[in-house]
């Protein structure tokens, strides 16, 4: 398995179609907490893939405010009928050409198969990875190492707010 | 290693005695064709285990690709909340191949519980707050496709044929003690 960029880590900048005519930077979602999804490919045969599921537990990552990003190698109009079929609710990323590149910057490709990884990140909001998991490709990691992830940046997130507005007297 | 977050309670739809020295959870979807199959499966392995397993059913419609999975879960929920869920839950899986709305009616009334009550609870969605809290539950507990299966509380990750869950829940037996 690669090694995949651990938390403490800057989360590599990238641009990338998310339709065949539009393209998305993750610097555009400064501010908010990202979930990063590598995962192969597109058409996985059965119900409730990873992307499926994550589909369905949306509302929950919602929750903590967090946008969601599915990434594979595959075309954009090939994400676009998947999407369909699969009545996916969040941006699939094509990271197509030139071909892995994002999923090399982080440390989530498989050169023997030219397929992503099935790696996740989690970044808080200015970018930073506080959480990264790979799982064996045949393996549908599942959601709930990013809700706790989630939880824990929130709970973080409400400690700093306390202190930020406890007054300045009051040490 | 994914263990099951919430534990078994007399809330859950249940079968078998309370004693069984094994408990299978499975986490379902009435409309998944894999879930479809595995009701056979479960089938043949009370037959063989008899009072050794109990077995747990939850629900984990997936319902952005099964548009009927989740009206299914509030009509088994329904009969259940009439003491009839089992009924209901085998009348579903044992139809899937015509799982429809008029299906799920067809079931209600020959169970003699009332069409329009079930109209009523499908429309308030009386039963949707279990569910999703069954759903939460699962993905809390490392669920991540249908049907998804716990043994004593521990994930059985791969397959789940008959010969694959029948060793899986020999192998609990012998650890307890116990001959398979």
């Amino acid at each position: 398995m690669a090694q995949i960029l651990p938390p403490g880590t800057q989360a590599p900048d990238f641009t990338l179609n998310v339709t065949p005519d539009q393209k998305l930077s993750l610097s555009e979602l400064r501010g908010r907490p990202v979930i990063l999804a590598f995962y192969p490919a597109d058409w996985s045969p059965v119900c409730g893939d990873q992307m499926s599921l994550y589909n369905e537990v949306l509302p929950e990552f919602e929750k903590h405010g967090a946008e969601l990003l599915g990434i594979s190698v595959d075309g954009a109009w090939c994400h676009a009928a998947f999407a369909k079929d699969r009545h996916l609710h969040f941006p699939l990323l094509s990271d197509f050409e030139p071909k892995g590149d994002v999923s090399r910057k982080y440390g989530a490709y498989r050169h023997n198969d030219g397929l992503s990884e099935r790696a996740l990140f989690v970044l808080d909001k200015d970018g930073n990875i506080v959480w990264s998991y790979c799982s064996p490709v045949a393996v549908n990691p599942g959601a709930e190492g990013i809700l706790e992830a989630l939880e824990d940046l929130s709970s973080k997130e409400k400690n700093t707010h306390g202190r930020v507005e406890s007054p300045s007297y009051a040490k | 290693m994914a263990v099951l977050k919430v534990p078994v309670t007399p809330n859950d739809h249940i079968q078998g005695d309370d004693g069984a020295p094994v408990t299978l959870v499975e986490y379902g979807d009435y409309e998944c064709p894999f879930c479809g199959r595995a009701y056979s499966i479960i089938k043949q392995l009370q037959q063989h285990y008899g009072p050794q397993l109990r077995f747990v059913f939850r629900n984990f419609p997936l319902a952005q690709i099964h548009p009927l999975a989740e009206s299914a879960a509030e009509t088994a929920e329904f009969a259940g909340a009439h003491g009839r869920f089992w009924e209901m839950h085998d009348g579903l899986y044992e139809n899937q191949d015509r799982l429809s709305v008029p299906l799920m009616f067809e079931l209600t009334e020959e169970l003699g519980l009332s069409a329009a009550a079930l109209r009523k609870a499908l429309a308030s969605h009386e039963f949707l707050p279990k569910i999703r809290a069954d759903f939460s539950g699962g993905v809390r507990s490392g669920v991540n496709g249908t049907p998804t299966f716990f043994i004593n509380g521990v994930r059985h990750d791969g397959p789940w044929e008959y010969e694959d869950l029948l060793a899986a829940i020999d192998a609990r037996l012998v650890q307890l003690g116990r001959t398979a």
